[in-house]
C-alpha cells in the first residue's frame, strides 16, 4: 500500500490507466444505455418509465461508493498520514456530488408518473438527499482548508469519516422505516428484477464506474501538477 | 511505529463510538422516521382522529368502488391483520389499482374511516415484462403483504 503513496508511482500507474477507463466507460455506458432503452421490454407496471433505472441505479451506487472511497481515504489518511489520500478524498468530492444528485434528479422524475409525486420526505429520499449535502459541506471545507496545511487536511478528514455514517443509513433505510421508496430489487441471493430486464445494468453499472474511476484519477493528477507547480513557485521565489 | 498504532486504534475507537450513537439514534427514531401508519400500527398507537397522517398498504383485493360524482373514490387499505376504509376525492396515480401497494394522506375521522386528501402509489422492488407476468399468473407477483412485513 506504501508503494502507492508515492505520488510517483502513482502517477506511472494512473497516467496509462486513465485513457483506458475513460474511452472504456464511454463505450460501455453507452452500449449499455442503448440496450436499456432499445433491447429490453417495458415493466408490465410501470411502462417505459422503468428505463431511467439504468442510470438511476448506477448513480446512485457510484453516489455511495465515492463517499465510502472518502472515508477510506480519510482513514489512511489520519492513521498513516499517506500524502495522495487527502489528494484522493478531495478529487472524490465532485463526481461523487454530481452522481448523488443525478441519483436524485433521476428518481424524482421516475417517482411523478409511479408515485404520483416528484419528492416525498421518507427514510431513503431524505437521507439520499443529506448525502448530496455532506458532498456540498466536504467540498466547501476541503476549499477553505485547502491553504491551511496537516491541520486544516485532517479537519476534512475527520468530516469525511463521519459523514460515512450516513452510507448505511441509506442502505437500510428501506428496512428500518417504511417508506415510499420500494424495498431492495438486487441483492446476493436474490434479485426481484427479471432477467430480461436486467441484463443490460450490470454493463451500465460497470461503464458509469470506469467513467468516475477515469474522473477521479484525472483530479488526482491535476492536483498533484497543481501542487508541484506551487512548490516550484515557492522555491523559486526564495531563490 | 508506536504513534501509529496509537492513531489507528484512536481512528477505530472514534469510529465505533459515532457509528455506535448513529445506530442508537437511527433505532430512537424508529417509529417517527416512519413514513407512514399500517393500519396495525394505527390501531396499536391510538391514532387521534383528525390528526394528518399517512396510512399505507394494500388496496383490497376488489374494493374499489367509484361514486356516481366521477372524481370520489372508496377503497379499502389492508396490511393482512387489519382494514381502514378509504374515501378519497381526487384524481388517483396510474399505478393505484387494487393489490398494490398505495399511501393515502389525510386524517381518520371519527367513524373509525379514513378521509385522504392526496394519494400515492407505492411501487414494489418487482420489476418483470407483461409477458412474464402473464406466465407466472397474478397472485404471486402481487400477493398480499405480510402482517408487520414492508408493504
Amino acid at each position: 500500500m506504501h508503494a502507492f503513496a508515492n505520488p510517483t508511482k502513482f502517477l506511472a500507474i494512473a497516467r496509462p490507466v486513465t485513457p483506458w477507463a475513460l474511452w472504456g466507460g464511454v463505450l460501455l455506458s453507452l452500449v449499455g444505455l442503448a440496450c436499456g432503452l432499445w433491447l429490453t421490454p417495458a415493466d408490465y407496471l410501470q411502462k417505459d418509465s422503468v428505463r431511467i433505472l439504468y442510470v438511476h441505479v448506477p448513480a446512485a451506487w457510484l453516489g455511495m461508493a465515492g463517499w465510502t472511497g472518502i472515508a477510506a481515504a480519510s482513514l489512511m489518511q489520519l492513521v498513516w498520514r499517506h500524502p495522495l489520500a487527502a489528494v484522493a478524498g478531495r478529487a472524490l468530492a465532485v463526481p461523487g456530488a454530481v452522481f448523488a444528485a443525478l441519483c436524485l434528479a433521476t428518481g424524482s422524475i421516475w417517482g411523478r408518473p409511479t408515485w404520483g409525486t416528484w419528492w416525498e420526505w421518507d427514510g431513503r429520499l431524505t437521507s439520499m438527499l443529506i448525502l448530496f449535502f455532506l458532498y456540498l459541506g466536504y467540498i466547501a471545507l476541503a476549499q477553505a482548508n485547502a491553504d491551511r496545511g496537516a491541520g486544516g487536511q485532517r479537519v476534512v478528514a475527520i468530516f469525511g469519516i463521519v459523514g460515512a455514517v450516513n452510507i448505511p443509513v441509506i442502505r437500510y433505510s428501506v428496512v428500518w422505516w417504511n417508506t415510499l421508496h420500494q424495498g431492495q430489487s438486487i441483492g446476493l441471493t436474490r434479485t426481484t428484477i427479471d432477467a430480461s430486464i436486467l441484463w443490460p445494468l450490470p454493463i451500465v453499472v460497470l461503464g458509469f464506474t470506469m467513467l468516475f474511476t477515469a474522473v477521479v484519477l484525472m483530479r488526482m493528477r491535476t492536483m498533484l501538477a497543481d501542487g508541484k507547480v506551487e512548490a516550484r513557485l515557492r522555491r523559486m521565489a526564495r531563490a | 511505529m508506536k504513534a501509529k498504532h496509537q492513531r489507528l486504534t484512536l481512528a477505530v475507537l472514534a469510529i465505533v463510538a459515532v457509528v455506535g450513537a448513529a445506530l442508537l439514534a437511527m433505532s430512537a427514531l424508529k417509529d417517527q422516521a416512519a413514513y407512514f401508519y399500517t393500519p396495525t400500527d394505527a390501531v396499536r398507537d391510538g391514532v387521534q382522529p383528525g390528526r394528518a397522517v399517512r396510512l399505507g398498504g394494500m388496496v383490497a383485493d376488489r374494493s374499489i368502488v367509484r361514486e356516481p360524482d366521477g372524481v370520489t373514490v372508496r377503497f379499502v387499505v389492508t396490511d393482512g391483520a387489519q382494514t381502514v376504509p378509504v374515501r378519497y376525492t381526487g384524481i388517483v396515480p396510474d399505478l393505484f389499482k387494487e393489490n398494490s401497494g398505495v399511501v393515502a394522506e389525510g386524517a381518520f375521522v371519527p367513524g373509525g374511516g379514513f378521509v385522504a386528501t392526496n394519494i400515492l402509489a407505492k411501487h414494489d422492488e418487482r420489476y418483470m415484462p407483461p409477458q412474464v407476468v402473464g406466465e407466472m399468473h397474478k397472485s404471486e407477483s402481487i400477493a398480499p403483504a405480510k402482517p408487520g412485513g414492508r408493504t
